[in-house]
């Protein structure tokens, strides 16, 4: 059995972080959507994040010495210990930024569970091989949504424009990996990140060139998240997240 | 500008069944449609296959010409397997 | 045809329980009741999203979390599958939902009480949509082909709703007295508004005669309320917990409950606007439908340019 701090344990915690409060921002827009077929979409893919956060909490909980569950790990943390990417907590601002905010993320997500999907790590392995058929079809749709926004019309260009220079800063950290990551990456784990980058890259210029939207060129990289230091936007969002096990502790629910 | 036109969508449920009429939604485009009727209508598991056709593309047979169409057809009680004795002793047929 | 012939047409399909469907010859009433009570239905499982809604970033734990936001997105596949049942009529989704927004369109008054606590979210599943199923159940056999098949869609998929509100407090009267208290609050507030979901006495519904004689409603508001306290009353005593009504009572000679009477000056309010939260649900679909516009502006923008480019190429 794996010590309680593991890479491993790190690891899976971590993405399953990125999924939870992903899929917390998304389910945010549950009856609030543009229109009732997209309303039921992002919903769709909230669906899948929080569904892939609970099987990897689950993975971390097996792991731990302790008797720990999925909802232990995601509801009774403080901010400082979640590490999932700034990226996911921003908040969803308008569609636009809801649209960008998938895609960065997607263009990352998928080609890393393509190549987590052979990871020695069995249980790892198989959750990428589920995840990775969904997150297929949540990168069509960010990507598409990218495209249509930014050649759509005038308004709807400007709006992404600003997302662009919103969310540009926080893309690179899904790429950083902390010192756990660096162990599973040398034990080859999990994929390296230079091997993504390119073909992330493209993805990402690809589509931002298809929607006639500029990249960026700022150098600012903003990171912290794997480490627990998050934008104020967490604390918030957990104190709604955990509002329940909080208020009553240790009850059943 | 600002309503998206209405499709009509078709599942398949599964391989050697033909495509159904489940409903309508509102699209911007066919790719949009298509990905729609995923996310409206096979939240369940329902298909492996979707086609989708914008609603007014589709021509109907005008129901109150119901008799001139149909009830030709009606009356050819011969077309079907029924209306032919062939004794019990023959067997299935 | 003349209009006498194609009246005792659809007269006779009607008595001969043969489905209605869209372009078939129909009486104006018929269509206009059709589009009022469908458009009506569709509106409240779009503006019912909203109070349960309010709880999916509150869920508890992860599994109630992913249940509730599968249940709300199914009331918003509901009022989509409603609103193309309505389109067959010859309106647009667009038109009803302007309706909505200028307020002179109704939706099911119970979504303008507040969800104010997880029990809350157990008992919207277990008597609204309890309630509600009553009603769905009926409407299976409704007349008009598209809304017949939506609604059996519909029944289909609602199957796990109540069952899912039911479940939540049933843990939670199973649980602290502090959880079983809060269930019992909610009960308190959520069982006469339930109640009032089946609409005024048959002697004072309006609409209930005729749309009971096209066939579009199959049974009166009483019998549905009378069916639901009946399915009720003994799962409520599963729980442990008290109907909030001194009247109640077992009537052995009609093999029914018998319950008292509803605030109807509570309900008539309600449904003029004034219920607590009337102003916000609507404020709410509002803002979500004009900040959405430039989005399906964009999207139809691009769909546009698309074409002209294959045009070109």
């Amino acid at each position: 059995m794996s010590a309680p701090d593991s890479p491993l344990f790190l690891f899976a915690r971590h993405m399953g972080d990125n999924g939870l409060i992903l899929g917390h921002r998304l389910s945010e827009w549950c009856g609030h959507g543009p229109v009732l077929e997209q309303d039921i979409t992002m919903t769709n893919i909230a669906l899948d994040l929080i569904g892939q956060a609970r099987l990897y909490y689950q993975l971390a909980a097996e792991m731990h010495p302790s008797d720990l569950t999925e909802d232990d790990i995601a509801y009774l943390r403080p901010e400082r210990a979640y590490s999932n990417v700034l990226l996911v907590e921003q908040p969803n601002g308008d569609f636009a930024h809801t649209v960008l905010r998938q895609f960065l993320f997607d263009a990352w997500h998928l080609p890393f569970l393509h190549r987590l999907c052979d990871s020695p790590e069995s249980g790892l392995g198989e959750i990428a091989a589920k995840a990775v058929k969904e997150v297929s079809y949540h990168y069509r749709w960010s990507r598409e949504w990218v495209i249509r926004l930014g050649d759509g019309t005038e308004e709807s260009h400007r709006r992404m424009t600003q997302a662009l220079d919103d969310l540009w800063i926080y893309r690179e950290e899904l790429l950083l990996p902390s010192d756990w990551e660096q162990t599973l990456i040398r034990s080859e784990i999990i994929p390296d990140p230079d091997v993504l980058r390119p073909e992330w890259q493209h993805a990402i210029h690809a589509t931002l060139s298809e929607a006639g939207l500029p990249i960026p060129q700022t150098p600012v990289i903003q990171q912290g998240g794997k480490n627990g230091i998050h934008t104020e936007h967490l604390g918030h969002l957990l104190a709604e997240l955990q509002y329940m096990q909080r208020a009553y502790p240790g009850q059943v629910w | 500008m600002n309503d998206w036109p209405l499709w009509e969508v078709f599942i398949r449920s599964r391989n050697g069944l033909d495509h159904k009429h489940v409903g309508s939604l509102h699209a911007a485009d066919w790719q949009m449609a298509i990905e729609n009727a995923r996310d409206v209508y096979t939240r369940r598991n329902e298909g492996v296959s979707i086609w989708v056709v914008e609603s007014r593309h589709i021509h109907a047979s005008d129901p109150e010409e119901q008799d001139t169409m149909f009830e030709s057809a009606r009356s050819k009680v011969y077309r079907h397997p029924t209306f032919y004795d062939i004794p019990d002793e023959v067997g299935h047929m | 045809m003349t209009l006498v012939d194609l009246q005792k047409r659809f007269d006779e399909k009607i008595e001969a329980e043969v489905k209605i469907e869209p372009k078939d010859w129909m009486p104006d009433g018929y269509r206009k009741t059709l589009i009022r009570q469908i458009s009506q239905h569709a509106h409240s499982e779009v503006v019912g999203m909203l109070p349960e809604g309010n709880w999916i970033t509150r869920a508890p734990s992860l599994r109630r979390k992913a249940a509730l936001l599968a249940k709300v997105q199914d009331e918003g596949g509901h009022g989509l599958y409603l609103y193309a049942a309505a389109e067959t009529l010859g309106v647009s989704r667009e038109e009803l939902i302007d309706e909505l927004l200028c307020g002179k369109a109704k939706y099911s008054s119970i979504f303008n009480y507040p969800a104010l606590s997880w029990a809350d979210i157990g008992a919207i599943g277990w008597l609204v949509d309890g309630a509600a199923i009553m009603n769905q159940v009926m409407l299976q056999r409704t007349s008009y082909g598209p809304y017949s098949r939506a609604m059996i869609r519909i029944c289909k998929e609602e199957s796990f709703h109540q069952r899912q509100g039911y479940e939540i407090l049933l843990t939670l009267c199973r649980g602290s007295d502090e959880q079983k208290a809060m269930a019992q609050d909610s009960l308190n507030r959520w069982w006469w508004p339930s109640l009032m979901m089946f609409g005024p006495h048959d002697s004072e519904s309006t609409h209930s005669e005729q749309s009971m004689s096209w066939k579009i409603k199959r049974k009166s508001n009483d019998e549905l309320r009378q069916a639901f306290v009946d399915a009720t009353v003994p799962q409520a005593r599963y729980l442990g917990l008290t109907i909030p009504d001194p009247d109640l009572k077992w009537n052995e000679s009609t093999g029914h409950w018998e319950f008292g009477e509803i605030d109807w000056e509570e309900f008539w309010q309600v449904v003029k606007g004034n219920g607590i939260c009337n102003r916000q649900r609507l404020k709410d679909r509002i803002r979500a439908h004009e900040e959405g516009a430039w989005v399906r502006e964009a999207a139809m923008a691009h769909a546009e340019k698309q074409r002209h480019r294959r045009d070109v190429a």
